[in-house]
């Protein structure tokens, strides 16, 4: 039986994975420069080496309730053809590996931004962690999601 | 299999580069027919492709090369003779493998073309040598000559006299004269012949690529990716040096004092290091320029001798990509239509061969590249007929223009087709395409030319793209870069100079920078940034496209070099950066893509919009045509303007001559009565200051236009005549009060228009109904 490794991410009171092989690494709130006119889910850049890496906010691009202020993200950084993409998250949680029989799809009555963004669900004993489906999260011209 | 490709692939790299050395051999044998360095040089790399085919199982380009290998054989032997009709055949040749190597590139084969003619050409060339050399004394002859020419007594002889062909597998000989200094290597080679002599042939082209390429051993191919990451780790780098600088003083205590400026040192160093490794000369791209000219003069019937000066002047090389098309362009441009054909060069006096030089040179931070003929030159008077001919300017406006900025037209979107620009002698192919080319890499391009004497079109670019200098400026509490290329200079405003200075045409924020209206831009509204008060701010003018306008920012922080970063994918689509780049202190600033935002605050598109209008309608704008205008004081001593059609006289009357009827102020004059209108009564103050009733009111003289209206004459009293001008209006705008149809720039400075029928409908209300109603 197939088993996987994601990265968990908290958001608001959601538990997200991306499979473990996507994420190229976890760092601590950076200064960010905003940047004006982009799309309202871009927060801004920051510095990663010497690098611009864009940074997203992930509770916008899930269309959940606003970070509170005192909150600061956390950057998990992905690579992306276009260039390393950061997501914020409110916390970075363990990495757990679960079984391919405890997922199931999105049920139908799951609408709008999550719909396309959420591949579906493992059920953990505690809690249903719901696998994000990376492509399309960093597709942030999908006019149909923003 | 992959590492297969691999081998292929480098055979293929290293094929085409060298091969683009041999077209330009090839031309320059041309001229120096029996040169011996340059012959041994294109055998070679003929060879050493024929070698690598052999290993790598190409057959058809091995045959090929083969044959050509035996014509360059002989060639080089001195047993024919490099005239016109081989210079062809050879070039032939080269373009025959590339364009194998090409398909080998695309497909992995070889390819259908079998080249049969060409392969006629070259084995009938080889046994015209045959014929000519008498084939028994061959091998010795060229021993001796071998020997006299490079002084090898321990050559090997015998080796080379068994060999039944010892042509292909023998490594060139060493070229006359000079050769010991340029090329060292011959001993070397003798001793590789033995082996190469026993083994296949494929080895044998192993073994001679690997001597040919001592000349190169000091190079080495790096992914630029590796060099792309190397200069972002050393920017890295470089910061964390300027952060410890900056503590160094107070926290880390003397002893690592040293250290520290040792680090500096190293990581200045490492700096300047990597930026050379993304540097290549300029030759790079000229290297096939040689080949180009002599194919294209040929077809055109002209000759044309290539000069080119300043090879190694290196770019980085994002530039040396962005610069390839438009100098290729310029050559060919310059062929085609600048040099004359021989037959008109002897006419005009000049040698038949026309002059072609390609000139690059450093200066102060960036690379001028020059491209000169001494053909037909442009004739200004030429182009303003195309740029009226082809409607894109109207001849009054063309010919105001002066010659420099006439020639300049050629560069405008749309100007002539190769069979007009021809026709006159000129250029003009896609020029704009060009300048938009050049100026995207924040290059200059401009053109100088003499009828008769030549062009020469003198190009600037940024020596790196990566790093450039810029001004820090911020606005809303972010700081932003812009590049310095497009600033041209900073007002600085404070206080109560804020809200005065910046005037307002229809809500349109400007600032009369020495007369000129400047549109101004406010970064922080443009970019939708959360507003503030400030106390004081700056205008950065800058120069979009062809026009100018103020950025208004809070504060000028700095002018620094910065290192140029590509913004992500995600952030393609926001027009008005051009990247990123990280500051001092570790964090990004944005860097403003000036033309962009100009188009976002319509500065530029507008002025594009209206040109194209006129464009259409050339004709049936009359107003828009050539003005003349009478230029006069404004009360508030701007500047206002009267079109000079319907002014029938300009008089200065006594103050005392003035005379009342009842409402009216009138004037005997020319045994009529002339009703006259104070303008100053009649304009709304902008400043306060009324002139009648003060001082000037009671002036002796009064300055009056005569203005005529459908046969009835009406006196408008005005502070003072400037001058009459004759004037193509280019920048209009509303005006701003009545009495003021509208604002223009004239002469360089703002003036208003004064709406004279408003004024006089105003003043002596009925005055038209006297008149036959015939307004303009």
């Amino acid at each position: 039986m197939a088993r996987r490794q994601y990265t968990t991410l908290v958001l608001d009171k959601f538990l997200f994975g991306i499979e473990i092989e996507g994420v190229q690494e976890v760092i601590r709130s950076q200064e960010l420069t905003r940047v004006p006119l982009a799309p309202p889910v871009v927060e801004g850049l920051i510095n990663l080496r010497g690098q611009i890496v864009t940074a997203i906010d992930l509770r916008r691009r899930l269309q959940l309730a606003e970070r509170p202020p005192e909150l600061r993200p956390m950057n998990v950084v992905i690579p992306s053809p276009g260039g390393a993409v950061s997501l914020l998250v409110d916390r970075v949680g363990e990495v757990v590996e679960v079984d391919d029989d405890s997922f199931e799809p999105p049920p139908e009555t799951l609408r709008g931004a999550a719909r396309v963004m959420i591949r579906g669900a493992h059920k953990l004993p505690d809690a249903l962690l719901l696998i994000l489906n990376v492509d399309r999260v960093l597709n942030v011209s999908d006019e149909t999601v923003w | 299999m992959a590492e297969t490709d691999g081998i292929v692939r480098e055979f293929l790299l290293e094929s085409f580069e060298n091969l683009e050395q041999t077209d330009t051999d090839l031309v320059a044998l041309e001229t120096q027919p029996g040169d011996r360095v340059l012959l041994d040089r294109v055998f070679r790399v003929v060879h050493t492709i024929k070698g690598t085919c052999g290993f790598l199982g190409f057959a058809r380009l091995e045959a090929l090369t083969h044959e050509g290998e035996g014509v360059l054989s002989r060639l080089r032997d001195g047993e024919l003779r490099f005239t016109p009709e081989v210079a062809g055949t050879v070039l032939g040749l080269v373009d025959a493998i590339r364009q194998i190597l090409a398909a080998i590139e695309g497909t992995g084969e070889e390819g259908d073309a079998d080249f049969v003619e060409l392969k006629q050409t070259l084995a009938r060339l080889k046994a015209q040598a045959s014929a000519e050399a008498a084939p028994p004394d061959k091998p010795v002859r060229r021993r001796g000559k071998r020997r006299a020419v490079s002084g090898e007594a321990e050559a090997s002889p015998p080796v080379a006299a068994t060999r039944s062909e010892p042509v292909p597998v023998a490594p060139p000989p060493s070229p006359p004269g000079a050769a010991p200094d340029i090329e060292p290597e011959p001993p070397a080679e003798d001793e590789l012949e033995p082996q190469a002599s026993g083994a296949a042939t494929g080895a044998a082209g192993v073994a001679e690529g690997a001597s040919v390429s001592t000349v190169v051993e000091s190079n080495v191919r790096v992914d630029v990716r590796v060099l792309d990451q190397l200069m972002d780790l050393v920017g890295e780098l470089v910061l964390t040096r300027n952060e410890l600088l900056r503590l160094g003083g107070s926290e880390l205590g003397s002893a690592s004092t040293s250290a520290l400026q040792h680090l500096n040192l190293v990581t200045s160093e490492l700096q300047e290091g990597i930026m050379k490794t993304r540097m290549q000369p300029v030759g790079k791209i000229w290297g096939k320029f040689p080949r180009m000219v002599r194919d294209l003069a040929t077809a055109c019937g002209k000759q044309v001798r290539l000069e080119m000066e300043g090879q190694e002047t290196e770019l980085d090389r994002s530039l040396i990509e962005a610069i390839r098309d438009p100098l290729t362009h310029l050559v060919r441009n310059a062929i085609d239509h600048g040099v004359e054909n021989p037959e008109e060069r002897v006419a005009a006096g000049k040698p038949a061969t026309g002059r072609l030089w390609l000139k690059a040179f450093p200066e102060g931070g960036q690379v001028n590249i020059q491209i000169s003929d001494d053909g037909a030159g442009i004739n200004p008077e030429k182009v303003r007929k195309r740029v009226v001919a082809q409607g894109l300017m109207r001849s009054e406006q063309a010919a105001r223009l002066t010659s420099q900025e006439a020639l300049n037209l050629i560069f405008l979107p749309g100007f002539s087709t190769a069979e007009n620009v021809t026709s006159m002698s000129g250029r003009g192919v896609g020029m704009d395409v060009v300048k938009t080319n050049i100026e995207r890499v924040n290059g200059l391009v401009d053109v100088e030319s003499e009828v008769g004497g030549g062009t020469t079109v003198n190009i600037k670019i940024p020596l790196t793209l990566a790093i450039i200098p810029a001004l820090i400026v911020s606005s809303a509490g972010e700081r932003f870069a812009i590049p310095q290329s497009s600033v041209l200079e900073l007002v600085r405003l404070m206080g109560d100079q804020l809200s005065e200075a910046i005037e307002r045409i229809h809500g349109a924020p400007v600032y009369r920078l020495r007369g000129r209206l400047l549109p101004i831009v406010d970064l922080t509204s443009e970019l939708e940034m959360p507003a503030h008060g400030r106390e004081s701010a700056t205008i950065v003018v800058l120069q979009a496209d062809d026009r100018q306008f103020g950025l208004l920012v809070d504060a000028v922080i700095d002018s620094q070099e910065i290192v140029v970063k590509p913004l992500g994918g995600l952030l393609e689509r926001v027009p008005v950066f051009v990247g990123a780049t990280i500051m001092g202190d570790a964090r990004v600033a944005l860097i403003l893509d000036v033309l962009g935002l100009a188009q976002r605050a319509h500065v530029v598109s507008e002025e594009h919009d209206r040109r194209s209008s006129e464009d259409l309608t050339p004709a049936a704008e009359a107003a828009e045509e050539a003005e003349q205008l009478l230029l006069c004081r404004s009360p508030d001593d701007g500047r206002m303007a009267i079109p000079l059609a319907q002014v029938a006289r300009l008089e200065t009357l006594p103050a005392s001559s003035v005379e009342r009827v009842g409402s009216e102020t009138v004037v005997q004059y020319r045994g009529d009565i002339l009703p006259l209108i104070d303008i100053s009564e009649q304009l709304p103050e902008r400043r306060g200051r009324p002139r009648s009733g003060d001082g000037d009111g009671a002036a002796e003289n009064l300055n009056v236009v005569v203005y005529s209206v459908g046969g009835e004459q009406v006196g408008l009293v005005v502070g003072g005549i400037v001058d009459i001008v004759e004037e193509v209006v280019t920048v209009r705008r509303p005006g701003s009060r009545d009495g003021v149809k509208e604002c223009a720039v004239i002469r360089g400075k703002v003036t208003e228009f004064l709406d004279v029928e408003g004024i006089i409908r105003r003043a002596v209300p009925r005055f038209f109904d006297r008149g036959t109603g015939s307004e303009r």
